[in-house]
């Protein structure tokens, strides 16, 4: 069902990510699931970080956003909700910014269970700065700082999160459209902290440095990587070394 | 108007505070709505306080993860509608001065009291220090001006408290308190009376929030929630808040606003007092507590028949410039006794071309009055 979801734009802003950058289509997502469960966007506020995700929300978003410090989204977000509990809001922003960071803010909203949905557009490398590594970027990935390959373990985000308490965490990966819509409206209605982390590969600075040469070659690079929960059940973490596990983590109810 | 009296929340008197009390208390009579902070030496009796009495009163009281939390959050409930405020001393000052900037871009109102402890680094946690001077006024990037007030007892902790929540609101930017330790931690007589003046933040619906044309510089500041799709950004921005990072002029007219709505109201802004000065051909520029210890030297020199007169500035930031300049064309020679090596003194210097010498102390402890007197006798 294609929509019409311009009512949600800024008028006169342009887009500016780049050619084939899942954020593009993120934005979309998450306008689908605001407009799917018809929330008045005048009662939300969108706070985001630094790097390109952080543009996601900011400024397209009719609506009122605050774009911050690098790494802080999440404790500006902080002070709004917490001054005022009216104020649907939503985080939304990169990897970089949010876990490397601003890790800390993170984990301690979560273990306070603040009432945020917390998008994190997952590109595995810092974009806006011409892609170095990051504490996502897949062990053997070449970034601008690790020419030889990266030698460290990708983070789990979102086995992070859920050890400090999220209510809801799930991750998926950009492409799968009406799955992320169904979680980021599900996250919007849990009262609580809510955690997506949604897979959303750069070609332009991830892929060209690792021979994607194309949008859809990076696309297929991360598809190549998922596994679901489901199918994830049973392996040994020999199996599962390189691999990222999708779907549901905490869903509300626990 | 934005001028409003209301009742102060404590019923009028006289109380024995702590410091720190006091600025908890002052920030309760300024209707602050929201306070977020990390505990901290000398100024966690003032978390403590406001734990309890922020609940007495409706606000909000958060203790954040660290410094930088707590005035990021502080930046967010001050767009959500907030008067906010935090308070540190110097470790975690340091910590907060890209907040301090981003406030300063975004035209928040917030308050932050920096109880200044002996540094650099952990220093001398419980005894005082007065070494941030300069980093409050250049502490964060990119040079715009900020107001920061010093008190000299606990009496002027709470009225200074209030002070800089009414110069936040009025010129949309972050107020310091720069208090000391020994002032923190002082106790002394309160008087609370029965009205406290407040100023509100200016709103104009549909009004750009960073832009204005009108002569002070400072544009109205809606509020998250009031349907005006707001757009705050750190980067450079235009009237409506809408990013430009590649546009000289929007740069160029964006900062020198930033800089103009506060330099042009330094006369406005700027409080001091005078003592003994008229006829004095000496004198001691000071702030914060070291003026207690120069007017007790400056008393007992005029029981001598010195010539001996005093400035205290309450505004460090925006300096003073004009009352400096003026009494330094009076006086023969002007002593500037500071706890910490020299920051206030080349100020000073600036504006006045006689005989300036400074004089430092960084030990932990305050200026004794007996140092200032034995100090201004090398001049007589």
């Amino acid at each position: 069902m294609a929509k019409d979801l311009k009512q949600y734009l800024r008028p006169g802003v342009t887009t500016p990510f780049c050619p084939g950058c899942g954020h593009r289509t993120l934005l979309r997502l998450i306008l689908r699931a605001i407009d799917e469960l018809e929330i008045d966007i005048d009662g939300m506020l969108f706070v985001s970080g630094i790097g390109c995700a952080g543009w996601i929300p900011s400024p397209h978003f009719n609506a009122d956003t605050l774009h911050t410090l690098h790494g802080r989204a999440i404790a500006f977000a902080t002070g709004a909700k917490m001054f005022n509990p009216r104020l649907k809001t939503m985080v939304i922003s990169g990897d970089g910014d949010l876990v490397d960071i601003g890790g800390n803010h993170l984990i301690h909203a979560a273990r306070r269970n603040i009432d945020l949905t917390v998008i994190c557009a997952n590109n595995m490398n810092y974009g806006q700065t011409g892609g170095q590594v990051c504490s996502t970027t897949p062990k053997g990935a070449v970034t601008r700082t690790t020419h030889g390959g990266s030698p460290y373990r990708p983070l789990d985000l979102c086995k992070l999160v859920s050890a400090a308490g999220a209510v809801y965490v799930a991750r998926y990966l950009v492409t799968q459209g009406s799955v992320v819509v169904d979680s980021i409206k599900k996250a919007l209605q849990i009262e609580g902290f809510s955690f997506i982390e949604v897979i959303s590969p750069c070609p332009t600075q991830f892929g060209r440095q690792n021979r994607l040469d194309t949008p859809r070659e990076a696309f297929e690079f991360v598809e190549r990587m998922c596994i679901t929960k489901e199918d994830a059940e049973g392996l040994s973490p020999a199996e599962l070394e390189g691999k990222i596990v999708t779907g549901e983590f905490s869903n509300g109810t626990g | 108007m934005a001028w409003k009296k209301v009742s102060s929340v404590l019923p009028a008197g006289d109380y024995y505070f702590s410091g720190d009390e006091a600025i908890a208390e002052g920030a309760i009579a300024a209707r602050c709505g929201y306070y977020a902070g990390y505990p901290i030496t000398p100024t966690t009796e003032t978390l403590e306080r406001i734990s309890v009495r922020f609940g007495e009163v409706g606000a909000v009281f958060m203790q954040m993860e660290d410094e930088i939390a707590s005035i990021c959050s502080c930046i967010g409930a001050s767009w959500a509608g907030a008067k906010a405020m935090t308070v540190t001393s110097g470790p975690g000052f340091s910590l907060m001065q890209e907040g301090i900037g981003h406030a300063v871009m975004t035209e928040t109102p917030i308050v932050i009291v920096n109880a200044q402890r002996a540094g650099p680094s952990t220093g001398q946690a419980t005894r005082v220090g007065g070494g941030d001077i300069m980093q409050a006024r250049w502490g964060t990037h990119g040079g715009m001006p900020i107001i920061a007030l010093s008190p000299w007892s606990v009496q002027e902790l709470y009225d200074q408290t209030i002070n800089a929540f009414n110069l936040a609101e009025k010129y949309r930017v972050p107020v310091l308190v720069m208090a000391e330790e020994a002032t923190a931690h002082l106790r002394e007589r309160v008087n609370v009376p029965e009205e406290v003046e407040l100023f509100d933040r200016a709103k104009k619906p549909g009004a750009p929030p960073f832009g204005t044309e009108e002569d002070d510089g400072v544009p109205p500041m809606p509020a998250f929630g009031e349907g005006e799709k707001l757009l705050v950004t750190g980067s450079t921005h235009d009237a409506y808040g809408i990013r430009k990072t590649a546009d000289s002029a929007i740069e160029e007219k964006l900062t020198r606003r930033l800089y103009q709505k506060i330099m042009n109201h330094r006369a406005e802004i700027t409080e001091y007092e005078d003592y003994y000065l008229k006829d004095a051909d000496i004198a001691v520029i000071c702030y914060g507590f070291t003026a207690r210890s120069a007017l007790f030297a400056i008393e007992r020199l005029r029981e001598e028949s010195r010539k001996a007169g005093m400035l205290r500035l309450k505004t460090l930031w925006p300096f003073a410039d004009a009352i400096v300049g003026e009494m330094g064309s009076r006086v023969k020679k002007i002593l500037v006794p500071e706890m910490n090596m020299g920051q206030v003194v080349g100020e000073v210097t600036k504006y006045v071309s006689g005989d300036v010498i400074s004089y430092n102390q960084m030990n932990g402890e305050v200026i004794h009055p007996n140092t200032i007197v034995e100090q201004l006798g090398r001049f007589l």
